[in-house]
């Protein structure tokens, strides 16, 4: 297959996610959808990594793999500590930082 | 064959995309992104990248999504309704504008390369050895800030995450109702199995809080 479906199924992914996090209440799926724009990213990567044969970008998508992990643990700490305070989990409420 | 391999792993890594958006229930939201991860893990190996694909399934659908599951069961993840916003019309269409725009700038772009199948196969390309070599060479800088940046992540999700005692009301009336509990009880030297602590002399109402207390002072 050409590259170019890569990109096209990364580029499909990636709205998805966007989709999500725009209409999505929970915090924990807003959370889920940015892994979705993380993983089409990825994707994106080893792509072009495939396309110009240098393993840069594979290096490169490990690395978001990481990145995607500390804002997974961290993102879910939050969301424990919310709900040991009884705080609402909804993104829609939870708008004290909102100007 | 690749192709038919590719439209199915691309068929299934968009079901599981939709479907974490769409479904209801925040459980079968996260059963969802581990079908896409799997199904990502197969584009992985077709694009011959089998490290990345293996980090992929073991790392991903493996430990993170075991954490995203004990977090649902925690939090008790029932459905949510729709948002009240403007964005529950707003947010498709947008992501609709996002994709178009993406999709002309994937079909008007200059670059040669994306309609052809790919730079020539070297044998090797995407193995562990290679990618570690790489790690610990041209990019040892990156490794090495990721790892120290786990290391923070994993030490602040433990700070955050960490029961407080002092913060939230119910605690509080919790240790009105109840003075005779040591400080320890709960925090970190517990679970480590150092109970032998004797009672703290101090009076109830003066109780120290538990990151203060001296721990080693009292045995």
């Amino acid at each position: 297959m050409a590259i170019g479906w890569y990109l096209a199924v990364s580029a499909v992914i990636f709205s998805i996610g966007a989709a999500g996090v725009l209409v999505r209440r929970s915090p924990l799926v807003v959370l889920l959808c940015l892994e979705l724009m993380l993983n089409a990213a990825n994707l994106a990567l080893v792509a072009f990594s495939r396309m110009w044969g240098s393993e840069d970008g594979q290096v490169f998508a490990l690395i978001v793999m990481v990145i995607a992990a500390c804002e997974v643990t961290v993102g879910l700490g939050l969301i424990v500590a919310m709900y040991r305070r009884r705080m609402p989990l909804d993104v829609d409420d939870l708008r004290e930082l909102q100007g | 064959m690749s192709a038919v391999l590719f439209f199915i792993a691309a068929i299934g890594a968009i079901t599981g995309a939709v479907g974490v958006v769409m479904l209801g229930s925040q459980f079968y939201s996260v059963l969802a992104l581990v079908i896409h991860l799997v199904a990502l893990a197969a584009l992985f190996l077709l694009l011959r990248a089998e490290f990345v694909a293996a980090a992929q399934v073991i790392v991903y659908a493996g430990a993170v999504m075991v954490l995203y599951v004990f977090v649902v069961a925690y939090v008790g993840g029932g459905d949510e309704e729709a948002t009240r916003s403007g964005l529950r019309f707003l947010g498709p269409l947008l992501a609709l504008a996002l994709a178009v725009e993406l999709c002309v700038a994937l079909l008007g772009t200059a670059l040669k390369g994306i309609s052809s199948k790919g730079a020539r196969f070297v044998p090797g390309f995407g193995t562990p050895a290679d990618i570690g070599k790489l790690f610990l060479t041209k990019f040892l800088l990156p490794f090495e800030l990721a790892s120290l940046l786990l290391l923070v992540a994993a030490v602040g999700a433990i700070v955050l995450a960490r029961r407080r005692r002092g913060l939230e009301p119910d605690e509080e009336r919790e240790a009105r109702y109840h003075p005779r509990l040591p400080a320890w009880v709960g925090s970190m030297a517990e679970a480590g199995g150092l109970t032998r602590f004797e009672e703290p002399p101090a009076p109830p109402a003066a109780e120290p809080e538990p990151e203060s207390a001296p721990i080693g002072s009292q045995s």
